[in-house]
């Protein structure tokens, strides 16, 4: 193999590259120039690839697997030579703890409340971005705004949004007479305002995504709706969000994991407390536990066993999500 | 729905007919390409303007108080309807949080860690994107799905023993504990390789290897010209994501020798309640203005950046 150019054969997730490649036919002379231009031809793509693996073996999975085996033991941060064996007790004691309880429930419901509301607002706002629009340059940079806002920056400021004593929501709020509500001490408003946070930073930087997959849908197929008399809300829903659906999987995947590692929203909205995310830890989420077993608790063991269980959640969020795209897309007879 | 509101489409009868589907969507592509904005529909209404200027107005307003608050005394943010308008007090808050937190080396830190980490995550992105497309060799399909697959991985699952790593090598508190760790990201490797796929001819490539050229040459004087608008696409989300980033510092840097997310941390994080308040909003306006600036400027190509990039994921 690999004297030739074969035309690509696109495997793996992305889409099929454009049609119109050639292959082209190179067969040289046995020389050795020949042989060196050989070996060029097969060892240079593993030299080009070879940095972004090897940064992943060092500092991504290395350290994942060794965290697997912290978790098996009880290791103290300050003295972290000394490693007993602890089987799944860390595992079994977790379960065992309301706190672990909370702080997976907590990443549930606030990944819940961030995720679908800003990915539903993002398939609406590019659905009207795709318009013909006056200003459309300058309303894409405004939507996108938000997401060059730091976590640090954009908590900072929503923690003064939504203080309850002179806080901009709350004030808004009493001019149509709803009352003083506690965004830092109850539950769910303390949630709903972790996850305005994470909503606002990121309704745009999606909805620009979903935008450029709708402009890939070709035109002729609204053409045939409408003049089968499909309407515009049934053009959207019968051949835009269909069309997008791998770009939809794509955002829901990334806002997923995105959701299940927050940690710098609940850790700065819960200022002086920051590590307990609340004075009940009603938003606390496991990244945040996890960096209170860590550091402030020194139990490195109990934190890993958090980091795995993340993980394992993870998974099994990412084969549900998998399934489910692969039952629509049969339901859809493609 | 919006949508009713909107004035009927101008029904032209479909000219595709039923021909083949796939060539009339690749050349409208193509037509789309070469005239900006053809691709979108039909005009927009009062009440898209209305639904987007909202959202634009949402998705400003927080910046803007932002300002309106680092300008004010921090009496005045904690009045009970909330100031709208900017006060006078933007020169002294600035003064104080330079005092409380080194915003000057946090701003300084920022920069190197970010540039360091675009530039490399850049170069490595683009050799290795155009590996995966333009390159024959054995185990792509596979080795790319894995790259694919890494995205998914947080890297929080791993901070633990990269932690340990980084405090035995005494590099703790150090900015290279920062960027080593971020030297190259799949994404970047997945954007190049989008990119390339189209837009470099295999015929290029080929021209060049007739020509007796070795595969390093054929990068710079192929590839590089080829890439560069993707590049700096790329440097710049690069450069945005490593500004933002805010738990690996915040785990292994200390408040001597912060980033500006660190150092907004502590403004912020420590005592809410003793600190002004208009001094915490100076931070986090300091913090945040050099990427509005970088937005402000370079915002159409890095919206545009986006959309190429998600054109094909």
């Amino acid at each position: 193999m690999a004297t030739t150019h074969r035309p690509a054969t696109d495997s793996g997730p992305p889409r099929p590259a454009p049609a119109g490649r050639r292959s082209g036919p190179a067969a040289p002379p046995p020389s050795w120039r020949s042989r060196l231009h050989r070996l060029d031809l097969k060892a240079s793509p593993y030299a080009y690839i070879a940095p972004f693996f090897l940064c992943f073996a060092a500092f991504g999975l290395f350290p994942l697997l060794w965290t697997g085996w912290l978790s098996l033991h009880r290791v103290d941060l300050l003295d972290p030579g000394v490693m007993e064996w602890r089987g799944l007790g860390n595992y079994t004691r977790l379960w065992g703890t309301e706190q672990f309880r909370t702080a997976l429930l907590n990443t549930f419901t606030i990944g819940v409340l961030s995720t679908v509301p800003q990915l539903l607002m993002a398939l609406g706002l590019a659905h009207l971005l795709n318009y013909r629009l006056r200003g459309r340059g300058f309303l894409r940079v405004a939507v996108l705004a938000p997401y060059a806002t730091s976590i640090a920056a954009a908590t900072l400021v929503f923690v003064q949004l939504f203080n309850p004593d002179y806080g901009l929501v709350n004030w808004l709020l009493s001019l149509v007479g709803v009352g003083r509500t506690d965004w830092y001490a109850d539950t769910w408003p303390a949630q709903i305002a972790v996850a305005t946070i994470v909503t606002w930073r990121w309704t745009g930087y999606n909805a620009l995504i979903y935008l450029a997959a709708m402009q890939a849908v070709p035109k002729d197929l609204y053409e045939a709706a409408s003049l089968d008399g499909a309407s515009r809300w049934q053009q959207f829903t019968r051949i835009t969000v269909p069309s997008i659906r791998p770009t939809i999987l794509f955002t829901v995947i990334v806002s997923t994991i995105g959701a299940t590692q927050l940690f710098g929203e609940p850790l700065l909205f819960g200022g002086g407390v920051g590590v307990s995310g609340g004075s009940a830890h009603q938003f606390q989420t496991l990244s945040l536990y996890m960096y209170e077993l860590g550091w402030p608790s020194r139990q490195l063991g109990r934190a890993s066993a958090v980091a795995w269980t993340m993980l394992l959640i993870l998974l099994l969020i990412g084969a549900v999500q998998l399934l489910l795209a692969r039952r629509g897309r049969a339901g859809q007879g493609r | 729905m919006t949508t009713t509101l909107e004035p009927t489409p101008t029904a032209r009868p479909s000219t595709a007919g039923r021909a083949p589907r796939r060539l009339a969507g690749a050349l409208r592509a193509v037509r789309r390409r070469l005239r900006p904005g053809a691709g979108e529909q039909d005009k927009a209404g009062p009440l898209t303007y209305a639904v987007l200027v909202a959202a634009a107005v949402l998705s400003l307003f927080p910046l803007y108080w932002t300002f309106v608050a680092a300008s004010s005394t921090g009496e005045r943010v904690a009045q009970a309807p909330p100031p709208l308008l900017p006060g006078g007090s933007l020169w002294t808050n600035i003064t104080t949080a330079w005092e409380q937190a080194d915003l000057g080396r946090a701003l300084l830190n920022s920069t190197v860690v970010a540039g360091c980490v675009a530039l490399s995550t850049v170069a490595f992105s683009t050799l290795a994107g155009f590996a995966f497309a333009k390159l024959a060799f054995r185990g792509r399909g596979a080795l790319l799905t894995v790259v694919v697959a890494t995205m998914t991985i947080p890297p929080q699952l791993s901070v633990i023993p990269l932690y340990r790593i980084i405090t035995d090598l005494g590099w703790g508190n150090q900015l290279k504990a920062v960027v080593l760790p971020s030297l190259v990201a799949a994404f970047g490797v997945f954007f190049m390789r989008q990119y390339l796929a189209e837009a470099l001819p295999v015929e290029l490539i080929e021209a060049a290897r007739v020509d007796g050229a070795h595969s390093l040459r054929i990068v710079w004087h192929v590839v590089l010209p080829v890439a560069r608008p993707a590049m700096a696409v790329l440097g710049m989300l690069v450069f945005v994501q490593s500004w933002n980033d805010f738990f690996w510092p915040f785990v292994v840097l200390t408040q001597q020798n912060p980033t500006v997310q660190v150092a907004l941390s502590a403004i912020g994080g420590g005592s809410a309640y003793e600190v002004n308040q208009a001094v915490i909003m100076t931070g986090a306006l300091v913090g945040t203005l050099p990427l509005l600036l970088l937005f402000a400027v370079l915002g159409r190509h890095i919206v545009g950046g986006i959309t190429a990039g998600a054109v094909k994921s």
